[in-house]
């Protein structure tokens, strides 16, 4: 034991679970000297609702209002996922006026997941202007949403076979409407921070993550992308016509903070162009499959994944024949993504792991569930 | 050189100080004034259960099914019934929806067969105890009256 202190050099520290900008409830165990961080550990589980147990007590389509509270910044693209995969099972295809919909719905959603975002990550580095533009245009969706659907943040907007509300009156008006407005907000957002030097001197070269490091973890969406990796399950495994729309991969080149930011925001765009295409032409039909009143899936497994705005998001559900799922495991993108927390914060500086656990852009309650 | 000049005039940080300035003006205000100026939610919002009666004979219409009680996810409403032995039906006698527990996913609403339980567009839910939010029947038929405040 050391008479004194004052030459210790290394530090454990704990950040979080209260720290506002771990974005919810992640403490991670710092280990630092000086200002230097070596190394990190996170500590999760503070927000485990077992949603995943939750989902083997409830019927086939009772899950699905749950599985919006995982990424419940992202809850349209949760159930669309949890959708498919029972869908694949019963082997039932939601009709084409019903899949348009939902490419409409999810792809709106992507936009105001990544609002939040880029709203939260620049606030913790320090910019806050921002946060009040990209809540103020989210808040143009969540209308849209609560309009269609009757919710704004856990929406249920899904049925399993397609979707138990047809469109409203306006709908078609109000997201061109949409489309017209946003790009030109997107050029404020980057006319705020693209060339800011404080923003680029926060985020350039901090938290680097090479296209090796993110196969090695399973890092997906939006950071493998900043890594340079053409990989969007969009264009690779496509899923409810995504086939039929023009869009491009959005990708970075160094895959540090300033890199992703800037493939969240071309990724808007592209989600933009993929709505204004969908909107255009919305086929007349019925909005849901023939399914049956009480889902029985055959017994079987099957995993779907879609590209939800965090990354992969997988669903594994199990049927042994039953009104209620044996199985429901969730692939969360979050969880998978926050891995690489320490290998990118590691050499870095303590500010930087602000910046860093923003760039994930983690949701607590999908990486607890 | 070009770029030496744009870093010594802070030409970066005055491009962002542009887009600030551009939405000083007071109508670009969207913030909603609450409770002042209440918010119109939307025709399909799924706020507050009620269980709607026949407008002109005043009867409930619930018809004791069961069917919303099985729908809801979290197994949070009782319906209670007894059978009238005139007319051979299910009469509806108590009916309970735990609101505590609920998520407004409007399975029940989608369950019910004759249009009886219906989430509405009243959002002020807040109780003050646990059994506050346990709603009955009549209150279910009643619905929430908040406060109204004036500012």
């Amino acid at each position: 034991m050391p008479e004194t202190y004052l030459d210790a050099t290394e530090l454990v520290l704990n950040m979080g679970p209260q720290h506002p900008s771990t974005h919810g409830v992640l403490r991670v165990i710092l280990k630092l000297d000086g200002e230097k961080v070596l190394g990190t550990e996170c500590v999760i589980g503070y927000l485990h609702r077992g949603v995943e147990k939750i989902g083997e007590n409830r019927t086939w389509a009772q899950f699905v209002p749950y599985v919006d509270r995982t990424d419940y910044l992202a809850a349209v693209s949760n159930g669309l996922g949890y959708c498919l995969a029972v869908e694949k099972l019963l082997g039932v295809e939601a009709p084409p006026r019903a899949e348009v919909i939902r490419v409409i719905l999810t792809e709106l959603q992507r936009i105001a997941s990544h609002l939040v975002w880029l709203g939260t990550h620049v606030l913790d580095v320090g910019a806050q202007t921002p946060l009040f533009y990209c809540f103020r245009e989210r808040e143009d969706i969540c209308n849209i949403f609560e309009k269609y659907c009757g919710a704004r943040l856990t929406t249920h907007a899904f049925r399993i076979g397609g979707l138990q509300y047809d469109l409203y009156d306006n709908f078609a008006e109000e997201v061109k409407a949409f489309c017209r407005m946003f790009p030109a907000r997107v050029d404020d957002y980057e006319q705020l921070l693209t060339g800011n030097r404080i923003w680029v001197g926060r985020t350039r070269h901090i938290g680097i993550l090479t296209a090796e490091d993110c196969k090695a973890y399973g890092v997906t969406g939006p950071m493998l992308r900043a890594a340079g990796v053409k990989w969007d399950l969009r264009k690779a495994q496509p899923y409810s016509g995504y086939e039929k729309y023009d869009f491009e991969i959005p990708i970075g080149q160094y895959g540090d903070t300033f890199d992703r930011y800037i493939v969240r925001m071309q990724e808007m765009r592209q989600s933009l162009r993929i709505v204004e295409q969908a909107v255009e032409g919305i086929p007349e039909g019925p909005i849901m499959a023939k399914a049956p009143k009480v889902i029985k899936p055959p017994v079987g497994e099957v995993y779907v994944s879609i590209e939800a705005p965090k990354g992969e998001l997988g669903y594994f559900v199990v049927s042994d024949g039953g009104t209620q799922p044996y199985r429901v495991r969730v692939r969360p993108p979050s969880f998978i993504n926050l891995q690489a927390l320490d290998r990118m914060a590691r050499g870095g500086l303590v500010a930087d792991i602000v910046a860093i656990i923003g760039t994930i852009d983690i949701v607590l309650g999908e990486v607890d569930r | 050189m070009r770029k030496l000049l744009r870093k010594i005039f802070l030409v970066d940080l005055i491009e962002g100080l542009l887009v600030t300035g551009r939405y000083q003006h007071p109508k670009h205000i969207c913030t909603e004034q609450y409770p002042a100026e209440r918010p119109k939610v939307a025709e399909r919002y799924r706020g507050a259960p009620r269980l709607n009666n026949n407008p002109e004979t005043g009867e409930t219409l619930c018809i004791a099914c069961n069917l919303c009680a099985l729908a809801c996810p979290e197994k949070l409403i009782v319906v209670g019934s007894e059978r009238n032995e005139q007319t051979r039906r299910k009469e509806l006698t108590t009916f309970t929806y735990d609101l505590s527990r609920c998520m407004f996913c409007g399975l029940c609403e989608d369950a019910c067969p004759v249009e009886a339980l219906e989430l509405t567009q009243d959002f002020e839910l807040a109780g003050y105890s646990r059994a506050g939010v346990i709603w009955d029947r009549q209150m279910l038929e009643e619905g929430p009256r908040p406060t109204r405040y004036k500012c």
